[in-house]
């Protein structure tokens, strides 16, 4: 078994380790025992177990009465140690600029999409841009913060700002900061997919010509020396949990709780809908829901793992899978987006579920002390409506290799990068002999939930692979599905490319060029 | 010289540290309020209630205000006609329009607040398409707005082809980065200073005065710069700058006002969209006897600007194409939508598209390369044939067309004959994915069409160290405009750029200045600059003359030298100061040679047109939609570059831009008049991986005829319109699916393409 992270097999969890586990951690538990004088640490796994979870429970009850709403978060704000009271659904975005009075960062949009408030995060796992609009305070406790005032020592410039400079790659000057972090995040992890780098980074002025030329002429200049993460004791908050154990008892506390993993799509409710969380969960401390472990015949992947982990995971399997996942979002936000999220979220047009339901994918729930596993296919119950109780959560996805090989994904939007699908397809056909011996299909923007295409599978299974097989499958369609009309696309032209899809399947496999983003322009 | 040389924006370094301050970036006093507008929830509707006790009782609410707080509600319209109250007064005309107004102690506080209203409403039907408003009559002016020359209806009729077709084009978000804002400073005897993110200062102080009663010596108008514009600011900010005046009068506290990004593209306007039929006749080689045109366009709720962006429409129908028979019927249609507005290009995009689109569909009818049908319909160059009888639709002579000259040499450059062949072979192999490749011209006319606005005013001062402030009326909105005018001014005083400081445009410095927009900035204000500098030049000249008793001085490379005597030039400076020299100066200029009748459409609204053209390569899919552009190039007129990577810069940003008006930039009413498009999670600018992969941007660099700065020519707008080469590639790769003309209509989504491709194969 090869461990590729921090995920724990959830076969050797037994109760008997679930509350000794969460009440010796350094963690906010031990933090209540010791505020309310109940002072139990090691020796505590010898008390009686239900016991021990009540009584937690009291303080839980009791704390969350006397609560005040701010959380003391702790990070480092370019270079210098930052301790600071906030409401637990600030952003670092208002903090920065009415606070710190950094407005180097800048509000572009309040929803991710932009970049024009991108700033540098790092931990252990290194540096990542991220969208600061939409970045909760408590999810950078213990983290390092760079914002483009602090990118340079005073007086000097980086790389990326010089080229910026000489290559004329600013105009307003307005998206600049934002862009300057993303390509200067990009120089520091030696990325040079600079396109991508910048898909989440809009600039309305300049076409984006002079900032690739000052990007490519920056990626020649050698790396800037800088100091490496330090990690800080930053002390363990109430709605932090660090382990799954731990949420799991936090959560059955407070199942009316709203969870938050990446806060991609939680951040668009405080930022656009105004709403007030009064109760939360960061699910972004718990160590033991990231990761991802590889077995024989599966990936088991964390349900925090970010959606940035898992392009790189599919790059040599599936290739169609690691693109719908490089286009998934902008960098900024696949970094902050999780896998978990973006299916617990339950959307009908997230992109994740269509290939995991194609590929047969299972996910594992957990309540309290109880798992089970699901197929994913069967958590999606109706629009805005999933299979799970209150005070469960999703732990891991378990999706297997069998599939991968012939497995197909396809991604339709307006535009390539950073935009939400249109229509989201997934096809994991098996041809054996000439004849298609097995197909599982699936959709997302199709129907209210991502949802197979049971029908068009039938019409498939056992025909050879032929056009005629492709043209008379078409049909089968019209009974599986009957999408809708919005601003993103008519039902009609969803239906349409969702067979041509079938069609481009078929296209591929007889080795015709399928995607134009495979034809690059030449100079003569 | 700096004139001509290509140095970076003056900002750059602010820009790329962060340093560079837009107006929510100005430190504020505590106290400073903020202000938000609550949005109507219909689009036509009388106000039947209003109540708004939550909105005032919400956490941190000064203040709010209805209508009916006002004597008379103060109006925020551009146009003569007051027909834009600033809050709504018991009829709502749009989804999005300002009912009411809260002051609170914080941004959020006052977003929080503004959605509280409770309004009901008896709604009315709300007019929303061209059908709707033609039906219901509504339009601005009596009726269309007709041009003729000659008898268009005569030749067609006896034209040897004659085809008949329409094309839509969506309307287009501004998507400025940043986005609208004001923060008003109440000053002593109830003055205010103003700070907006504005093209238009003077049009902010004159409505900010005229709402506060005061007159304009009273309101002074600050902008240092814009996070981008795009004619999106030319009037749009004027709500939140007599929003914030009003508040900053009753409280007397500093207000401030951003919209956030949906209420922002929820309130303000975008791009005229405009449906263009045409009917055109012409002969075996494409050449067109006569075309009649009919244009209609979506104003809105209110006329803005509309009037002056429909006559653009009319004034570029001919575009680079000489029209000896041609009739232009233009509707303004009055809707209940957001108030279409001024957009890079100002209704010249749309013009040109309606031509553009006719010659490519004459080629496709008789089968000839668009190439040619393009030069065989061009006007004259100049100097290649008698211009006599070379005229415009609206009867200007054109005596600069090049366009032939560029043609020659950017089909040669961009290898276009070959590489018609090359992607026809690679349609031949290629199934799925098929390439177009199409080319587009651009012959923009530069003026304001309102000729009073061709005027500009400067200040400069040269203090006595020999340091140089520059002021003018023109405003930086990334255009580079400041450092164009500073490379004037540091040309005149033959001294390097570091001996200039420039400053924020302020109405206090320059009064009565024209709007930034028809991208006469640089036209207007570098020789404004140039007058003031000329006036303390020669001043100073005069005075060392008689000083050092010489005949000549000259003004380079930082030395003044008078006869046989050389001096720094911060050392003429103080010996001049020494000896009483008035070494401030003011400038003015107007375009001169401009004069034209609108009504009629006669005479020359322009003073020169800029030329450019454009070859784009693209590869689309059939079974989707999807594209992308493979390659583009580009040689445009900038005549004698006043900053060639400025220029540049702007070509590539304006095709760039045109690109994303005709493909991804997809603008959706629903059946209610709700605009669903209203964040950049749902409208689709361009990002970085969609510009082309090989990009060849070139200058024509050849000198402006007539005598503008240093003779360059504007650069703003005319660009833009080479992102119609985009749209004509992806029609002809939709051509390459069957045998009919795809009529493809922009935006070219996936979608459209999709139903182009069906339109070709049918």
């Amino acid at each position: 078994m090869k461990r590729m992270g921090g995920a724990k097999s959830k076969s050797t969890q037994g109760s008997s380790d679930f509350y000794a586990h969460f009440l010796t951690k350094r963690t906010i538990y031990k933090h209540f025992f010791k505020d309310n004088a109940l002072l139990i640490g090691a020796q505590t796994r010898f008390l009686l177990k239900r016991n021990a979870f009540s009584a937690a429970s009291d303080v839980f009850r009791d704390k969350r009465k006397r609560q005040v709403k701010d959380m003391e978060i702790t990070f480092r704000l370019n270079g210098a140690l930052v301790k600071t009271e906030q409401n637990a659904t600030s952003t670092l975005l208002d903090y920065l600029r009415e606070t710190q009075r950094l407005t180097g960062t800048k509000e572009g949009c309040n929803e991710g999409d932009c970049g024009a408030c991108t700033v540098m995060i790092e931990d252990e796992q290194g540096p990542r841009a991220l969208n600061a609009c939409i970045l909760l305070m408590p999810q950078i406790h213990g983290k390092s913060i760079t914002t483009v005032e602090g990118l340079a020592p005073k007086g000097a410039l980086h790389p990326v700002q010089n080229a910026m400079i000489t290559e004329h790659g600013s105009q307003c000057g307005f998206c600049t900061p934002g862009i300057v972090m993303s390509l200067a995040t990009a120089h520091a992890a030696g990325d040079t997919n600079i396109e991508d780098a910048l898909a989440g980074n809009l600039c309305r002025c300049t076409g984006y010509a002079p900032i690739l030329r000052a990007a490519q002429k920056a990626a020649s200049e050698s790396p800037v020396a800088k100091v490496p993460f330090e990690p800080m004791d930053e002390p363990a908050l109430i709605e932090r949990p660090e382990t799954i154990n731990e949420l799991a008892a936090l959560y059955a506390l407070r199942p009316n709780a709203t969870l938050i993993a990446g806060a991609t799509d939680v951040g668009l409710w405080v930022t656009k809908q105004l709403r007030s969380l009064e109760d939360v969960i960061f699910l972004n401390g718990v160590r033991d829901l990231k990761g991802i472990t590889e077995t024989a015949d599966s990936f088991v992947i964390g349900a925090m793992t970010p959606i940035a982990d898992l392009g790189p995971l599919f790059a040599q399997s599936c290739p169609s899978l690691a693109e719908m996942f490089r286009r998934f979002s902008s960098k900024q936000v696949r970094s902050a987006a999780t896998l978990g999220g973006n299916i617990a979220n339950g959307s009908p047009i997230g992109d994740s579920p269509p290939p995991l339901i194609a590929l047969g994918a299972t996910i594992t729930l957990r309540k309290g002390e109880d798992s089970r596993t699901v197929l994913l296919e069967d958590f999606f119950v109706e629009y805005g409506k999933q299979d799970r109780t209150p005070s469960e959560f999703v732990t891991q996805i378990t999706v297997p290799k069998a599939g991968l090989n012939d497995l197909r994904v396809y991604k339709l939007s307006k535009r390539f990068d950073q935009d939400i699908s249109a229509v989201c397809g997934a096809f994991n056909i098996t041809v054996t002999d000439a004849k298609v011996s097995a197909a599982c299909i699936a959709f997302g923007g199709m129907a209210g939930t991502p949802k197979r295409a049971t029908h068009v599978e039938q019409v498939l299974i056992g025909q050879p692979w032929t056009e005629v097989t492709i043209d008379a499958a078409l049909p089968a369609f019209d009974q599986d599905y009957e999408p809708m009309t919005d601003m993103r696309a008519s039902a009609e032209y969803r239906q349409t490319t969702a067979k041509n899809m079938l069609k481009r399947v078929f296209a591929d496999s007889k080795g015709h060029t399928v995607s134009v983003l495979d034809v690059r322009g030449e100079s003569s | 010289m700096s004139v001509g040389t290509s140095l970076t924006h003056d900002s750059a370094e602010l820009h790329v540290t962060g340093a560079a301050r837009y107006i929510d970036d100005i430190p504020t006093p505590n106290g400073t309020l903020h202000l938000a507008f609550g949005l109507s929830q219909v689009a036509h509707a009388d106000i039947t209630s209003m109540n708004l006790d939550d909105v005032r009782n919400a956490d941190g609410v000064v203040a709010v205000y209805c209508a009916d707080d006002f004597d008379h509600v103060p109006d925020c319209s551009p146009a003569p006609v007051p027909d834009e109250p600033l809050l709504c007064t018991g009829t709502v005309h749009f989804l999005g329009q300002p009912v009411f107004l809260v002051v609170a102690t914080s941004h959020l506080a006052a977003r929080k607040a503004a959605r509280l209203g409770q309004i009901t409403y008896a709604e009315k039907p709300a007019i929303l398409s061209y059908e709707d408003a033609l039906a219901a009559n509504a339009r601005f002016e009596d009726g269309p707005r007709i041009y003729t020359k000659g008898d268009p209806a005569a030749v067609i009729e006896s034209a040897p082809h004659v085809i008949h077709g329409q094309i839509d084009m969506g309307g287009q978000e501004h998507f400025y980065l940043e986005g609208q804002a004001a923060l008003v400073t109440p000053l002593e005897g109830g003055d205010m200073l103003v700070n907006s993110s504005t093209q238009h200062p003077t049009e902010i102080q004159h409505k900010v005065a005229h709402a506060l009663h005061l007159p304009m010596h009273a309101v002074r108008v600050e902008t240092r710069r814009m996070g981008g514009g795009f004619g999106g600011k030319e009037s749009q900010g004027n709500w939140l700058a007599i929003a914030c005046a009003i508040a900053a009068r009753d409280t007397g506290q500093p207000c401030k006002m951003r919209y956030d990004r949906d209420d922002d593209m929820m309130v303000t306007g975008k791009r005229h969209d405009f449906r263009i039929s045409y009917t055109v006749g012409f002969d075996d080689t494409g050449k067109i006897a006569g075309v009649d045109f009919i244009q209609m366009t979506r104003c809105g709720w209110s006329i803005d600007l509309s009037i002056p962006v429909a006559d653009r429409a009319m004034l570029h129908a001919d575009n680079a194409y000489h029209l000896e028979h041609a009739r232009i019927e233009s509707h303004r249609l009055r809707t209940n939508t957001q108030s279409a507005t001024a957009y890079r290009g100002f209704g010249g995009p749309q013009g040109i598209l309606g031509i553009e689109r006719v010659i490519d569909h004459i080629a496709a009818t008789l089968k000839l390369d668009p190439a040619d049908v393009r030069r065989t319909n061009y006007y004259a160059d100049m100097g290649t044939e008698p211009k006599t009888g070379q005229t415009t639709p609206y009867g200007m002579p054109v005596t600069d067309a090049i366009l032939h000259a560029m043609t020659d040499r950017h089909l040669a450059d961009a290898d276009y004959t070959a590489r018609r062949v090359q992607i026809a072979d690679w349609n031949a192999k290629n199934p799925i994915l098929k390439k177009g490749i199409g080319l587009s011209t651009v012959k923009f006319g530069i003026s304001f069409t309102l000729t009073h606005l061709n005027q500009a005013g400067a200040l400069v001062h040269v203090y006595q160290d020999g340091s140089i402030q520059l002021n003018h009326g023109g405003t930086e909105m990334g255009q580079g405009l400041f450092q164009k005018v500073a490379q004037v001014a540091a040309s005149e005083f033959g001294v390097s750029m570091n001996a200039i400081k420039i400053t924020a445009t302020d109405t206090a410095k320059v009064p009565n200045t024209s709007a930034t927009a028809a991208s006469s900035g640089a036209d207007l204000n570098g020789m404004a600059v140039k007058a003031a500098c000329s006036t303390i030049r020669d001043r100073m000249s005069l005075f060392l003359q008689d000083y050092f008793g010489a005949d000549t001085v000259s003004f380079q490379d930082n030395m003044v030298t008078v006869g046989t005597h050389s001096l720094s030039f911060p050392e003429a400076v103080k010996l001049a100061y020494e000896n009483r020299i008035s070494l401030s100066s003011t400038g003015f200029y107007k375009t001169p040679k401009v004069k034209w009748d609108r009504i009629k459409g006669q005479g020359r609204p322009f003073y020169y047109f800029a030329y450019g053209i454009a070859l784009t390569e693209v590869v689309l899919d059939t079974l989707t939609g999807e594209n992308r552009i493979l390659r583009s190039d580009i040689l445009h007129d900038a005549g004698a570059s006043l900053n060639p990577s400025l220029d540049i810069g702007q070509i590539e940003g304006g095709y760039v831009q045109g690109v994303g008006w005709l493909t991804t930039e997809e603008l959706v009413w629903d059946a209610k008049g709700r605009l669903r498009t209203h964040a950049p999670s749902t409208y689709k600018i361009p990002t970085a991986s969609d510009a082309p992969d090989v990009f060849n941007v070139k200058l024509w660099d050849a000198p402006n005829p007539e005598k503008s700065i240093y003779r360059s020519k504007a650069v703003g707008e005319p660009p833009f319109n080479l992102g119609i080469s985009a749209l004509l590639a992806l029609s002809d790769a939709a051509s390459a699916c069957g045998p009919n003309y795809p009529a493809l209509n922009a935006p070219a989504t996936p979608e459209e393409l999709l139903r182009a491709i069906g339109r070709a194969r049918a």
